[in-house]
């Protein structure tokens, strides 16, 4: 008896056209091209909208696979002539520009335009005016080092140093603002001495602050320093020798990570820097995780400046006694008629300088920063110059990039420690 | 500097040394004593007598030696890689323009880390030729501060590895911000401003290197009309800069 089941199923298939077998015998080869490790490379953009380029910078990368073969830096998005402006606004002027150009430690760089000028004039400012100034100074460097350290543990993936460092941050911002008034563009100084006197408790709240940052500095360095990802993607990644970091330009935290000791507060010591009790800490291999150490422990060392600093801070005038650098009390103005008339002439004509020029560098928190001013004799500058630290230590990125990855370029970048604000000026 | 001293408001300057109105110079040189003070002016002075031009003391201790523009490179690297005063450390190169059709003043700022000593080198160049040898071949710290001052001020730096603006866009037609000569709110009108911005195409943010090598970068462009990709090679090269100044 036939096997009626099968039959039928056999049936249905070839009536559907169910059909799988080929009906012209099997398939043809297909052309493939032999596998070669040879690749046509990319061209990417990194920026100018990139929150890891902190700031709008953008780098070209030509990559291969995921190697990078070149790295051209483009700058400039932010130029704002600041050389320029600075040309056309008399001396005091000029100090408003200053703060604007590294929004991260705004005093700083009025410190630093403030000395310059002073160093020309040959005016020598008050005891307390100096040890104020190193106050600020050392603050601020804290304060622009703090943001980095946030930004750069957010570049290696973690969250919560940021907000620990931010909350850091918060109180120097409002210690500025307590002082000037300001939060960022602090203007504070003025040739010959401060905007204004220290505001009653304000040296208090900057020692509560130096009391309280250790334990977050502590509770970062917990978080980071030996976290394993952390290490990964640090440790001999972006790493420059000693001898290339000097011939490159490197400055501040970026150069001692590579192992030189050049810290102009030691070199060329300015407002008794030299009387101060501080060390200054030297990397090994120069590669990221030494700039971030050796960042992490200038934070420490600047507190115990801030503390020398704040021990000594001495009474008397803020403000030299020179009516033609700064401006007479009110009471005087109104009973003497020499004070009005200097008055009028700095209100209306600005300081006046003397002929000559003066080159003022000065350790800022990205590196060395000088000030490089020349006078004629008027209220204006012939030229105002800014060595600024972190220009230089961002044309060294093709340097240190190629020949890594590419996700490396986001951590060398954020080791550099580059505010666009100054590069572009 | 006027000293007007009518008002009495100039007659008790700081009590700095400066010198008098004699035209332009700030001729310091003739000061007795202070050129002994810094080593490197006077080794300098002895090797190089013919290509030291001036030497002058300002701001209490800044020491500046005038270098002509032919020697330039050989003192520098003379201080660079001398044993004894070893400039290793270049801080900073810009320019100074005072206007009035004076010489363009190239300023370098050397340090020596290990002897910690400062010196400025100042090099006068005319403005009918603004040109001087790069000191890149010493120090890389030069490439992009050389490029700002040439940017900035025109000059042409010789053997420079790769000269071109870098603050302003690289097809920047107005000239060179920082002369005096130039004014605060550029050569060209707002209206002329605002249209050149314009018409800026993406084309304008590469520069040629970019795009040279031997591998080939895979780029296109978005051609609208046609809404297809069209590779590099088709689109139109890149409008040359044109340069008022020079």
């Amino acid at each position: 008896m036939p096997t009626r089941t099968v039959e039928f199923e056999v049936t249905r298939t070839a009536e559907a056209g169910l059909d799988f077998r080929p009906a012209q015998g099997p398939l043809a080869p297909i052309d493939l091209p032999e596998p070669t490790l040879d690749s046509e490379s990319m061209l990417i953009n990194v920026g100018p909208q990139h929150p890891a380029t902190h700031g709008v910078l953008r780098l070209v990368l030509e990559l291969d696979g995921e190697t990078v073969v070149r790295c051209i830096p483009h700058i400039g998005y932010l130029h704002s002539s600041f050389e320029k402006l600075g040309e056309y606004r008399t001396w005091n002027q000029i100090i408003p520009l200053t703060d604007r150009m590294d929004y991260l430690a705004p005093l700083i760089y009025n410190c630093a335009f403030a000395m310059a000028v002073e160093k020309m004039m040959g005016v020598e400012v008050t005891e307390r005016c100096k040890v104020t100034r190193v106050i600020m100074m050392e603050m601020d460097r804290i304060f622009s080092h703090l943001l980095w350290l946030g930004t750069w543990a957010i570049d290696v993936g973690a969250f919560t140093p940021f907000l620990y460092a931010f909350q850091q941050r918060e109180k120097v911002y409002k210690l500025h603002e307590a002082y000037t008034g300001a939060r960022i563009t602090t203007s504070a100084t003025r040739i010959g001495g401060m905007m204004a006197d220290l505001p009653e408790g304000w040296a208090e709240g900057v020692r509560e602050f130096a009391n309280g940052l250790p334990a977050t500095l502590d509770e970062i360095e917990h978080l980071l320093s030996h976290n394993g990802i952390h290490l990964a993607r640090t440790q001999g990644v972006g790493a420059i020798s000693g001898e290339d970091a000097i011939n490159y330009g490197f400055s501040g935290p970026n150069l001692r990570a590579s192992g030189v000791p050049y810290d102009v507060r030691k070199d060329r010591p300015y407002y008794d820097y030299e009387s101060y009790d501080f060390e200054v800490p030297i990397g090994e291999h120069g590669d990221c995780y030494d700039r971030y150490m050796v960042r992490v422990e200038e934070m420490r060392q600047s507190l115990k400046i801030l503390h020398q600093a704040l021990d000594r801070l001495p009474g008397g005038p803020m403000n030299v006694d020179d009516q033609k650098v700064i401006l007479p009390r009110k009471s005087e103005l109104m009973s003497d008629m020499a004070s009005m008339i200097h008055h009028f002439k700095l209100a209306m004509e600005g300081v006046q300088a003397p002929p000559g020029e003066s080159y003022f560098p000065i350790e800022g928190s990205k590196g060395e920063l000088g000030m490089y001013v020349v006078s004629d004799g008027g209220s204006k500058p012939v030229r105002w110059r800014v060595r600024p630290p972190s220009f230089i230590n961002l044309s060294v990125i093709p340097k240190l990039v190629e020949g890594g990855f590419l996700a490396d370029v986001i951590m060398v970048n954020a080791s550099l420690d580059i505010v666009l604000g100054e590069i572009d000026r | 500097m006027t000293n007007d001293t009518s008002s009495g408001y100039r007659d008790a300057e700081p009590d700095v040394e400066h010198p008098t109105d004699s035209g332009h110079t700030l001729q310091l040189s003739d000061v007795g004593g202070l050129e002994g003070a810094h080593p490197s002016v006077v080794a300098a002075r002895d090797r190089f007598s013919d290509a030291i031009v001036d030497h002058e003391v300002v701001s209490g201790d800044e020491h500046i030696l005038h270098v002509r523009r032919d020697a330039s490179l050989e003192v520098i690297r003379w201080l660079k890689e001398d044993p004894e005063h070893t400039y290793n450390y270049l801080s900073d190169v810009t320019a100074v323009d005072y206007g009035e059709g004076r010489p363009l003043q190239v300023v370098y700022q050397l340090f020596s880390i290990p002897f910690r000593r400062f010196l400025r080198v100042k090099v006068e160049l005319p403005l009918e030729s603004l040109e001087i040898e790069s000191v890149v071949p010493l120090w890389q710290a030069a490439n992009w501060l050389e490029r700002e001052v040439y940017d900035m001020f025109g000059i042409t730096f010789l053997n420079h590895p790769d000269l071109r603006r870098i603050l302003m866009p690289d097809n920047y037609a107005e000239g060179h911000p920082l002369r005096k000569d130039f004014p605060l709110r550029g050569r060209f009108t707002r209206a002329e401003q605002t249209r050149r911005a314009l018409a800026r195409q993406p084309e304008d943010d590469y520069i040629p290197a970019e795009f040279d090598g031997t591998r080939r970068p895979q780029v296109v462009a978005w051609k609208e009309t046609g809404g297809e990709a069209v590779p590099r090679e088709v689109m139109q090269p890149m409008a040359p800069s044109p340069d008022q100044d020079s």
